[in-house]
């Protein structure tokens, strides 16, 4: 029996003693305990709330003697600062290629290295394995020094190419970790039928396994995709020109600049950076869920 | 050569696996190299470098060309003989040890509510979780310093009207006890999210009969909570605990941005914006070296008896 049958076992019993002291007590008891689990709720979706309210409110609203809780009436001419600045787009471009690069660079990589320590035997296969694990606990904070140097001497400072193997390279442990946890959970005898009837090992791996991986391809990608969008240690230290600012960086430095004048504009900014990010989180992450427990359950 | 092929009888005795044992082994090595390459070239390489950086010398010379002078210990003693190190590490192990616990803390309890919220509420509860989770962080730092904001900040707002008039225009970046409380709060209410799907995810594994049982045994809900409950959920306990400590060790984005606003870094200072300043800011690659070594370190240290368990049970394999 599960915790949530119990739960709805006990709820029936309460009902039958509702009219006792101790059934009343408890009744009230949960209804204290779900207004405790709204609030809760309220306070961490605040933020993110009071960020688009901002956004949508002129000068006149935001620095007033009493906060408006409500953005009514909606003023567009936030967003409108943002989408008509020129570095805003110059970020957004750069973003956009750093993050698809490495994505594509590192799931690519991660993928064949997951299908070798998934699929084969070797000597020195469970040192790669903790190799993977440990190389995952270091801190960028402690590297950072010298791939600066690195990329300085390949003359790579404020390139998107040298910023994007990087990423790459920050992305690869994880992915392979969570595309192991996929290839695991793919029974190794749906490959050895396809063999039997026929098909290359190789074959029967493209046709039979790879399709079934598309889902844990999806949620790892989504992974380093977030992490590359959302980076902003190494942007500070490689991408030293505005030119070359990435969105984070961008964001940082509109703020600082803006702070004391704009923070309608500011706000409109985040908000266009954290929106999208947040949608697609919303729609992957059931899938997300799905995928790790599916390679859990059946690894 | 160590990558040797090996029957797969020998790793796992089922007949099963007798096709793959037929694989050489440069197959394993081929498909495992381009990720081996990217990790060498963007970690690999990086780490070795640092390392010997760190017993290197760099000075006015280095930035005319010359090579960097050998000398060995140099830069560690130089680093831990000032005091400024002492009180960053110090101050990076405070933060970093209460950031983990209060996050550690609100999480499980959220988790433990969740279980006893109705279906529209626990919605309700996740879904609030998951966007806070999901949002970038610069976005996020970003509106928590408006929340605060000096002047027309809803918190300072709040506060007087509450009757706490000493927060009128009461700036919080300035002093280093506030600038903590945001970046604190900011990294919290970040970190809660992971730390209550992953506990929550562990509590709807316990078996709810063994807990009813315990109940007709006339077991109290401290003692279920502390004799069914944290065992159960020990191992994911473990890990995201280890997992929060770790990210807070190293802290850098929500300092370093929070000190660009304002902050006064020279008391906010943790080991990765030190390292930062030191190595990057002020160009002295050795002594900067040095410092993110011991951080380096540092971070093995705690996570050492952890991997050396996962090892130890099997999970790794």
């Amino acid at each position: 029996m599960t915790a949530a049958s119990t739960l709805v076992r006990t709820s029936r019993t309460h009902s039958g003693t509702g009219s006792t002291a101790v059934g009343r007590r408890r009744r009230l008891g949960r209804i204290g305990i779900n207004i405790g689990g709204v609030a809760l709720a309220l306070l961490w979706a605040f933020p993110v709330y009071w960020m688009i309210n901002s956004s949508f409110q002129t000068d006149a609203a935001l620095y007033g003697a009493t906060p408006q809780f409500l953005p009514f009436p909606i003023d567009l001419s936030n967003y409108a600062t943002i989408i008509g600045d020129a570095s805003f787009w110059s970020a957004m471009r750069v973003s956009a290629l750093v993050t698809a690069i490495s994505v594509v660079v590192a799931l690519f990589s991660a993928f064949l290295a997951a299908v070798a320590l998934s699929r084969f035997r070797f000597r020195s296969r469970t040192a790669m394995v903790i190799v993977v694990l440990v190389i995952q606990m270091i801190p960028a904070e402690a590297l950072f020094i010298s791939q600066y140097r690195m990329l300085d001497s390949w003359d790579m400072i404020n390139s998107i190419v040298g910023l994007s193997l990087l990423y790459a390279g920050h992305s690869v442990p994880i992915t392979i970790w969570m595309l192991k946890g996929f290839v695991d959970g793919i029974p190794i005898e749906l490959e050895e039928a396809a063999m039997i009837d026929g098909c290359s090992r190789f074959g029967a791996f493209l046709r039979i396994t790879f399709p079934l991986l598309a889902p844990g391809m999806v949620a790892s990608g989504i992974f380093a995709l977030l992490a590359s969008w959302n980076e902003y240690t190494l942007a500070l230290v490689i991408m030293k020109e505005n030119s070359a600012a990435t969105l984070p960086l961008w964001l940082k430095r509109f703020n600082v600049t803006y702070e004391a004048t704009d923070w309608g504009a500011i706000m409109a900014g985040s908000a266009l950076i954290a929106i999208p990010v947040i949608i697609v989180f919303l729609i992957v992450q059931g899938r997300m869920a799905t995928g790790l427990v599916a390679g859990a359950v059946k690894g | 050569m160590t990558l040797t092929a090996q029957p797969r009888t020998l790793a796992a005795p089922t007949p099963k696996k007798s096709v793959a044992g037929r694989s050489p082994a440069l197959i394993p090595l081929l498909l495992g190299l381009p990720a081996l390459l990217i990790v060498i070239v963007s970690q690999g390489y990086p780490l070795a470098n640092q390392l010997i950086m760190s017993f290197q010398e760099f000075g006015l010379k280095q930035q005319f060309g010359q090579p960097a002078d050998w000398v060995g210990l140099d830069n560690y003693a130089a680093v831990t003989a000032d005091p400024v190190f002492w009180v960053v590490l110090v101050r990076s192990l405070v933060f970093c040890f209460a950031c983990a616990g209060l996050t550690m803390a609100i999480g499980v309890s959220t988790a433990l509510l969740l279980t006893r919220l109705t279906k529209t509420v626990r919605i309700l509860v996740q879904s609030a979780m998951l966007v806070a989770w999901a949002t970038p962080v610069l976005s996020s730092l970003t509106v928590w310093q408006w929340l605060f904001n000096t002047r027309t900040g809803v918190v300072n707002w709040l506060l007087v009207s509450l009757g706490f008039e000493q927060f009128d225009g009461f700036a919080w970046l300035l002093e280093a006890g506030s600038f903590f409380v945001i970046a604190g709060a900011v990294i919290i209410w970040m970190s809660v999210p992971l730390v209550m799907f992953m506990v929550y995810a562990s509590l709807t594994q316990i078996d709810g009969e063994i807990l009813e049982a315990a109940q007709l045994d006339g077991a109290t809900g401290w003692q279920r909570f502390r004799h069914i409950i944290v065992p159960g959920i020990a191992p994911v306990l473990m890990l995201v605990g280890l997992l929060q400590i770790i990210w807070d060790i190293r802290v850098f984005t929500q300092i370093s941005v929070l000190q660009d606003s304002g902050g006064v870094s020279a008391d906010t200072n943790v080991l990765g914006t030190y390292v930062y300043q030191i190595g990057l800011g002020q160009g002295d690659y050795g002594a900067g070296s040095a410092v993110a070594m011991i951080m380096l370190l540092i971070t093995l240290i705690i996570s050492w008896g952890y991997v050396r368990s996962l090892v130890k049970q099997g999970n790794v394999s």
